[in-house]
């Protein structure tokens, strides 16, 4: 690890102020950064902690929705929104190990954007609205591809606001090393209607499968998905599953997901 | 069983105290005053040639107090293979030079090739960053097949060749197998893949090199499973420091599995850099440099062949086996693809005709070495798999099979046709025991019931026989070892009457500390707590060969137990003189020596009082003191074995495999701490099972590790693992060593892989599959695919 200096600040415009600096980089739960800085792949100048941010952190379910303070650690998530949005909650319950859950924070997973992590997966298929300090950003545009998000260099996660859905899943099927998602899929039944999305599996991160889409939105039910799978051009084949597998396991996971859906 | 907590008591491991609550003391523990620590520039390319490499920058660094390159080490000796094999036409193997620091070219991805000594660890991580190395990609060698087709790039240039011997087991057997398996009813055939594993203990390699200029005196604090052979392999063959003038010591070590037998660069050049820097230099490798540069296991292709008559008895096996070595030759890695691993190749059973063929190939990989069953699981997974297949094609239970073919109670000693021979066992009764206990005859019902749930049931059952205890020097001298293989032990009864056990062996797991005081404590008759073991350290203990090979109980347990006799021998010339009566007329028992048919006794203390406190001793024929020490060379290997059965669910939509049951029925011969063993065994059967189901060391095209970090390389975690249950009620004593001991350590790691193959195999076949094999790692995704083919 390079050396750094470290800041904690207490409110949104101080940690922006100390994001806008030159080599500042904003640290979550640090289950990510910190690993890439031990092993001198990243070099911040300096890490501002936002775990500490008035207002950032915490689940507040008064709303219609559910709003996640961005600082919000994923155990936090696994049981303050057990209730609320159970998909959710279960979903923050099989992030990782307890140590990760008790650090790691759903900005940092969401700004991070992982094509294998489980956030994304949620965020799409709930249409969140992911909150910065600037402004609102609809999930279907802040996904944009691997590691990519629609966020600027200086730009904090405030807070991700949920739509709750009639009804929801999520079915991670673990990749056997890093236990991320080899392949996640997301389904969320509202009003608006059914959307499906797939983690782990594409090259250029999250994404919504229509075609299982459509066909749910006429049935919902396994059976309506019976025999489909998706595409498997775009996606991704590593030492832990052809595209082909993941393609297959898509269509396994959704079907899972649909029965499993309340 | 005498005293509370001797010999077959299941004492709770008393080390493991100070290992709970974060008081054990490992090698990075130990901070000198005024430690430098040291950083390495590895290679970021499998084969290169160094053009050259400027350091000028690096050492004008902050904290910067040495820069070391090959070009330093050159007149350094090359760490050497400790056995020496000879290719069928007799030529000898091919050795290479592995130096210090790598020099002229690099092997592989992470070979070192400069080291910088700073201040601080980041001082010298900083500076490793700023060496200007200018090295020239070559065209790598990764694959075996390739390696070996292959003359134009080579790992090593000089010997012209990637092969580094063609060794033929037994050679002479080779025409009559050939003959046998022409003419025989049935022959099933079967390739396979041993994968490559990535022994990963929990603490990674450390080492601190430390000078004296007074004296002259060295020593080196390491993470090292036999700290005198690492001695031995410095002095002799590295660096030429007498013996007397280097002290090896390894403290506490959190496992090694293998990984720290061997001597490494590293530790040679934290010595030299002491010296040259009169102060300490230190090297903690992280994770990542254990990845790269820790010497791997197993890395097999085989072919394999099995010929039998149409009713299932064997006539034949003949065995053609890829090893893949690395690009360096480890200390024992010649060793095990051949004598740890050909010798094994007729398994439990009275096959007639065997023959093994092992290529050794050079690659530009991490070195190859022996990984906790060494050659062993490679053996046993060959057997078991195409024996299992041999039972499908023949229609033939696979419990029955192995029946028809175990050698009996009635045949030992049985000379094998792998050419050793087993002295004791009874792998019927393991198996009656195993059908027991795992509940074989209830399998069906079980069956049924996950088929309800959409799950597709599988039983693997399979043997296993390991030779071990390595050692006998007559028998690994003429087998081509260059070192021998016994180990020592002193006894060291103090006035007071506590003892102190100085061992070759060193436990880095295996609870030594605990089962070593058992024998003595047993023998003495005194409290097992008033015995200390102490290990690890040259300037301490007697010449040993350490802990490998599930040596330490057979081998060096029994020079404690050797060492001890010679104690009660020379108490009972102390009792003698001290009752007044011929030492023929003294017995002992209990702690107590006696006069027969008299009430005189003394107790074990007073003899020990007594024996430092000479005032009227009879000089001539009684020495002062009370201690002794013990050489022990065994007359044979040991041979362990057992029989294993577990059951699997596949999935049959992912692929994904659950294993339900693992059940362990080991013959270990003499039990000394069952407890102990358990944990042995467990923990073996974890890494079985991380085999068959998770690890895999890949390494693409280029020579880069795709798995070269936890986030790719699969370690089995506890919720991957079944309730593992273990039993070693059914044993035989082994016939040649006073403890009747034949070691645990590895067995559960030989045993389980082919056990789980077999069962996600028997799994696909009752499913409708026609899957007759899966290479290891069996993941979900190629299930999926072999489900899909
Ligand atoms: C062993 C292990 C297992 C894991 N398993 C899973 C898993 O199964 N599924 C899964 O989804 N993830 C998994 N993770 C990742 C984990 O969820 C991380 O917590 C997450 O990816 C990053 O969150 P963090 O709060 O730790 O972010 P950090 O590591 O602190 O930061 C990550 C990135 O996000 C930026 N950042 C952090 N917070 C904000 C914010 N509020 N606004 C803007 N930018 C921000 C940082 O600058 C950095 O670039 C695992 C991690 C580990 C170590």
């Amino acid at each position: 690890m390079y050396n750094f200096e470290f800041t904690k600040p207490k409110t949104i415009k101080d940690a922006a102020k100390a994001l806008a600096a030159d080599g500042a980089q904003a640290l979550g739960g640090g289950q990510t950064l910190l690993p890439t800085m031990k092993q001198r792949l990243a070099m911040p100048e300096t890490l501002v902690s936002l775990t500490e941010v008035d207002g950032m952190v915490g689940v507040d379910s008064r709303g219609t929705g559910l709003t996640i303070g961005g600082a919000t650690t994923h155990a936090q998530v696994a049981s303050d929104a057990a209730d609320v949005y159970p998909a959710l909650a279960g979903l923050a319950a099989g992030i990782g190990d307890p140590a990760v859950r008790n650090r790691g924070t759903i900005g940092g997973s969401l700004a991070n954007n992982d094509p294998a992590a489980c956030y994304p997966a949620a965020a799409l298929a709930s249409g969140a609205t992911i909150t910065t300090n600037k402004r609102d950003i609809h999930a279907v545009d802040y996904f944009q591809g691997m590691f990519e998000t629609a966020l600027a260099e200086d730009e904090i996660i405030t807070a991700v606001q949920f739509p709750i859905p009639q009804a929801g899943n999520y079915q991670k099927f673990v990749q056997p090393a890093s236990r991320f998602a080899l392949v996640g899929v997301f389904v969320a039944k509202t009003a608006d209607g059914v959307r499906v999305a797939v983690t782990g599996a594409s090259g250029s991160g999250v994404y919504r499968w229509t075609a299982a889409e459509t066909a749910l939105n006429s049935d919902f039910s396994a059976k309506a998905i019976e025999g489909l799978s998706d595409d498997p051009s775009e996606m991704i084949t590593d030492l832990h599953g052809t595209a082909a597998y993941r393609a297959h396991l898509v269509g396994v996971l959704t079907r899972r997901a649909v029965t499993a859906s309340r | 069983m005498a005293a509370d907590g001797g010999m077959g008591h299941a004492t709770k491991r008393r080390e493991d105290v100070r290992f709970l609550v974060g008081r054990g003391k490992y090698c990075d523990d130990y901070v000198p005053a005024k430690t430098s620590y040291c950083a390495f520039a590895r290679s970021t390319v499998a084969n290169g040639k160094i053009k050259s490499i400027n350091t000028k920058a690096a050492a004008k660094m902050p904290g910067v107090v040495a820069v070391f390159t090959g070009d330093d080490f050159v007149e350094v000796g090359g760490n050497p293979a400790g056995w020496l094999i000879n290719s069928r036409d007799g030529e000898p193997m091919k050795e290479p030079k592995r130096p210090v620091l790598a020099h002229g070219k690099v092997r592989h991805v992470g070979d070192a090739y400069a080291a910088v000594i700073a201040e601080t660890r980041e001082q010298a991580l900083d500076a490793v960053e700023a060496i200007e190395a200018d090295i020239q990609e070559l065209d790598a060698v990764v694959n075996m097949a390739d390696a070996l087709a292959n003359t134009k790039t080579l790992v090593h240039d000089e010997i012209g060749t990637n092969q580094c011997f063609d060794w033929g087991w037994i050679e002479d057997n080779r025409a009559a197998t050939d003959e046998a398996i022409k003419n025989a009813p049935h022959v099933t055939t079967l390739e396979l893949v041993n994968n490559r594993l990535v022994p990963n203990a929990l603490e990674p390699r450390c080492s601190i090199g430390e000078y004296d200029p007074g004296t002259g005196d060295y020593k080196l604090t390491t993470t090292s499973q036999n700290p005198h052979l690492t001695r031995l392999l410095i002095s002799a063959f590295v660096m030429g420091i007498p013996e007397n003038k280097l002290t090896v010591h390894a403290p506490d070590v959190g496992g090694g599995f293998g990984s720290k037998i061997y001597h490494y660069g590293e530790e040679a050049l934290v010595l030299a850099a002491a010296k040259k820097l009169n102060r300490p230099v230190k090297w903690t490798s992280t994770r990542t440099e254990a990845f790269l540069s820790d010497a791997h296991g197993r890395d097999h292709v085989t072919k394999i062949e099995l010929a039998c008559e149409k009713d299932g008895t064997f006539i034949a096996f003949r065995t053609e086996t890829m090893a893949n070595v690395g690009a360096y030759l480890s200390n024992f890695s010649t060793a095990t693809p051949t004598f740890l691993h050909g010798t094994l190749m007729a398994g439990n059973y009275t096959v007639p005709n065997v023959y093994v063929n092992v290529k050794a190939v050079f690659t530009n990989t991490a070195p190859v070495d022996a990984y906790r069953g060494a050659g062993r699981p490679e053996a046993t997974f060959s057997l078991e798999r195409v024996i299992d297949k041999a039972a499908r094609e023949l229609g033939i239970n696979p419990i029955e099979i192995r029946r028809k073919n175990f050698i009996k109670p009635d045949q030992y000693p049985y000379a094998s046709a792998a050419g050793l021979e087993y002295d004791s066992g009874n792998y019927d009764a393991l198996m009656d025991g195993l059908e027991k206990l795992a509940d074989i005859s209830g399998f069906e019902a079980r069956c049924k019931e996950s088929a309800k749930n959409g799950k597709l049931r599988g039983l693997g059952i399979n043997s296993y026989i390991e030779a071990c205890g390595i050692a006998p020097s007559n028998l690994v001298g003429v087998l081509g070892s260059r070192v021998g293989l016994y180990d020592a032990a002193t006894v060291r009864v103090n006035a007071t009457g506590n003892i102190s056990v100085m061992v070759g062996a060193h436990s880095h797991g295996q609870g030594h500390e605990t089962a070593f005081p058992q024998i003595v404590a047993d023998m003495l008759g005194v409290d097992p707590m008033s015995i200390e073991i102490v290990h690890g350290d040259t300037s301490k203990i007697p010449f040993g060969m350490g802990t490998y090979g599930s040596r330490s109980l057979a081998v060096c347990g029994s020079a404690v137990f050797r060492a001890t006799e010679k104690i009660i021998a020379k108490a009972t010339l102390i009792a003698a003189h001290m009752m007044e009566d011929k030492p023929d007329n003294v017995d002992f028992d209990a702690g107590e020596f006696s006069v027969k048919g008299t009430n005189k006794k003394v107790s074990f203390g007073e003899v020990a009082l007594k024996a430092y406190i000479p005032h009227d001793f009879p000089l001539e024929s009684i020495e002062p003191g009370l201690e002794e020490t013990a050489f022990y060379d065994p007359a044979n290997f040991t041979y362990p074995s057992g029989a294993y059965g577990c059951e699997v669910e596949v999935d049959p939509e992912t692929g994904k495999v659950d294993i339900c049951s693992m059940v362990a029925m080991d013959d270990f011969g003499t039990v000394v701490n069952p407890l102990i063993v358990t944990g042995q065994v467990q923990g073996g059967l974890a890494q079985g099972i991380g085999q068959a189901l998770l690890e895999h060391g890949i390494y693409d095209e280029n020579g880069q590790l795709l798995s070269g970090s936890f986030m790719d390389y699969a370690m089995p975690r506890a919720d991957d693992l079944p309730n593992l249950v273990v039993d070693h009620s059914h044993a035989t004593t082994c016939t040649h060593n006073p403890i009747g001991a034949k070691g645990c350590g590895e067995a559960g790691a030989i045993g389980s892989p082919p056990t789980v193959v077999n069962a996600v195999v028997d799994a696909l076949q009752r499913g409708g599959f026609d899957v007759e094999h899966i290479d290891m790692p069996v993941s979900p995704a190629r299930v999926w695919a072999a489900m899909n083919e």
